[in-house]
């Protein structure tokens, strides 16, 4: 982009943020959970993450060039492969995480008009694209490092679980859900930096904690509920895809109707479904319900009365 | 003979009912597993349609306008029970596979929209040919979709194994979600081959349809215009009379009405006793 054009009147917010400023805020934030995955895994998750990135960066990169408008410098490209990457379980042939990262590029995301159009969040969609298509391979847990059942699964199953172990992460999973405590610090440096706010993932939280308190058979069991919380992609998601930026709703009211709506559909999943979780499918629908969403819960316009215009609540 | 051709070719390329017109989705979305299933649905559906053009067709001057759209529906339902008593009796695994798709045909707007803006407006033998380009187009749609599904899905096409068994299926393509993805990217193969041959100065050139508009090089939007602008004014109702019309018109049937002076003039006499 050359020299920015000055548009002035109206008193606007200037800030220094930038897209791929923010994008490289997340890649960092996300460090912690990939090297943590890596460490817990081995050697074999950091050739996932990069075999997943790369496929991404070089699918943008390829649709940049055919249709001539280059957009691979904000980042977001390398975002969305690493979450994608974290999402996978460690065992995945290759092809079928590049597949993932195609998908997510292409069909979710360019083919909608680029960063800032795709009405989904573009590593979820390809995770699922992949849950559905290679059930077998995308819920084989078991690696050289752990031949158990994921904790949820576990639980699921009516068997009891090591909280410790799932908030440090040393337990069987996908890449970068496992460790409660390396999401937990890259979360804080985001917030710390503005890049997101609590709004989403704490009221995502707190839905799913009082629906698993009310719905799953425990009452008020700290172990349970600890479980629940710290178990599957629950932190990974509230906090690095369900605040993404594009597939949030963008009014304030809005994102607290959307992450109770998150917080329902999750504790529905998990607790009902047939399997043992549900986060993702909860993400992706409720990034199509944001439309909707933001519809009834625009803002009243400054110097207009409450009652002066159509509202429903 | 001249015209019979013309509109084969109308329904298979033209206005293919499933790349163009975007009609009859649900069948389209839902058997398209594999080929065969396609072909399969396609086929009967090119069946019920020629002859229920024809019949429409010949009976056009004695169907009362006000009641045209339960009338098509008999002659619609009556081929479609005889079809399926056929494919129950010849076909009985094609039958078992297609399930309930085979008596929704009769709902199929595929039928109602040519029975609608074609068949009651034309003489029986283009009509006729109007119903089996129609449903070669149809049957081509499907069976490529079924095919593209099947091959990416299973590794096998027709039921014969294409791919190396080390091929790993996508089995979301054997879903419905892949349906959507298969169609999506088959309408947008086929806009690219239009867009590369109106550069190169090769457009296809007109010819009439049911709404005398060319629904691919549409440059009036009247049924865009018809579906989404409800306030759209009078002017547009002129349009929507003689437009293609699906679903549109399946739903609100009784407003709909036909230019047919004589019919109408009948109509107004017996409402005045």
């Amino acid at each position: 982009m050359g020299k920015l054009y000055k548009v002035s009147s109206n008193p606007h917010i200037r800030s220094g943020m930038t897209t791929s400023g923010i994008m490289l805020a997340v890649i960092v934030a996300l460090m912690p959970a990939t090297g943590f995955g890596i460490y817990n895994f081995g050697i074999r998750a950091l050739f996932v993450v990069l075999v997943t990135v790369a496929s991404t960066v070089l699918t943008e990169f390829l649709y940049g060039l055919f249709r001539k408008k280059m957009t691979i410098t904000d980042l977001s490209a390398v975002v969305t492969g690493l979450l994608l990457a974290l999402n996978l379980p460690v065992t995945i042939p290759f092809w079928m995480a590049a597949l993932g990262g195609v998908f997510a590029i292409l069909v979710v995301k360019m083919l909608f008009g680029g960063l800032g159009q795709n009405f989904m969040n573009p590593a979820l969609a390809a995770r699922c694209f992949l849950l559905i298509s290679f059930p077998v391979q995308m819920t084989a847990f078991a690696c050289d490092a752990y031949t158990g059942a994921t904790p949820l699964a576990a639980l699921k199953a009516g068997e009891s679980v090591n909280a410790l172990d799932m908030v440090i992460g040393r337990t069987a999973g996908t890449i970068g859900e496992t460790s409660l405590v390396a999401l937990a610090v890259g979360a804080c440096l985001l917030i710390l930096l503005g890049i997101i706010d609590l709004r989403v993932p704490g009221t995502y939280l707190v839905t799913f904690a009082v629906f698993v308190i009310l719905f799953g058979g425990h009452r008020v069991d700290p172990a349970y509920l600890s479980a629940h919380l710290a178990g599957g992609g629950l932190m990974l998601g509230a906090f690095f895809m369900a605040t993404d930026y594009v597939t949030r709703p963008v009014t304030i009211k809005g994102q607290y109707v959307y992450g109770m709506f998150l917080g329902l559909m999750t504790g529905i999943f998990r607790i009902f479904g047939p399997g043992a979780e549900g986060v993702s499918y909860a993400i992706i629908l409720g990034n199509l319900l944001v439309p909707l969403i933001e519809k009834y819960t625009r803002p009243v316009a400054f110097g207009y009365r409450k009652g002066g215009k159509r509202r429903e609540k | 003979m001249n015209r019979a051709g013309e509109r084969l070719y109308n329904g298979m390329v033209k206005e293919n009912p499933t790349f163009v017109l975007m009609l009859g989705m649900c069948p389209t979305l839902a058997v398209t597993t594999s080929a065969m299933n396609g072909l399969g649905m396609g086929l009967t559906t090119m069946a019920v349609l020629a002859l229920s053009n024809l019949f429409i067709s010949l009976l056009r001057k004695v169907i009362p306008n006000r009641v045209r759209i339960p009338a098509f529906i008999v002659i619609i339902a009556s081929f479609v029970t005889a079809v399926e008593l056929l494919l129950e009796a010849y076909l009985p695994e094609l039958n078992k596979s297609l399930g309930v798709y085979i008596p929704l045909i009769v709902v199929n707007c595929i039928i109602l929209g040519r029975a609608e803006s074609y068949a009651y407006l034309n003489p029986p033998l283009p009509s006729l040919f109007d119903g089996i380009g129609m449903g070669l187009g149809f049957s081509f749609a499907l069976t490529c979709i079924g095919a593209f599904r099947e091959l990416l899905g299973a590794g096998e096409v027709f039921g014969y194994a294409i791919l190396p068994a080390s091929f790993q299926p996508i089995r979301i393509f054997g879903q419905a979600p892949g349906a959507f993805f298969v169609l999506a990217a088959l309408v947008a193969f086929q806009n690219y081959l239009k867009k590369t041959r109106q550069r190169a100065g090769k457009a296809f050139e007109k010819i009439g349809s049911g709404c005398s508009e060319d629904c691919m090089n549409c440059d009036r939007q009247g049924c865009t215009k018809r579906f989404y602008d409800t306030d759209a004014g009078e002017g547009f109702r002129e349009q929507e009379e003689m437009s293609l019309s699906g679903k549109a018109d399946a739903g609100a049937g009784s407003q709909g009405r036909r230019r047919q002076p004589d019919l109408e003039i009948v109509d107004l006499d017996e409402e005045g006793k």
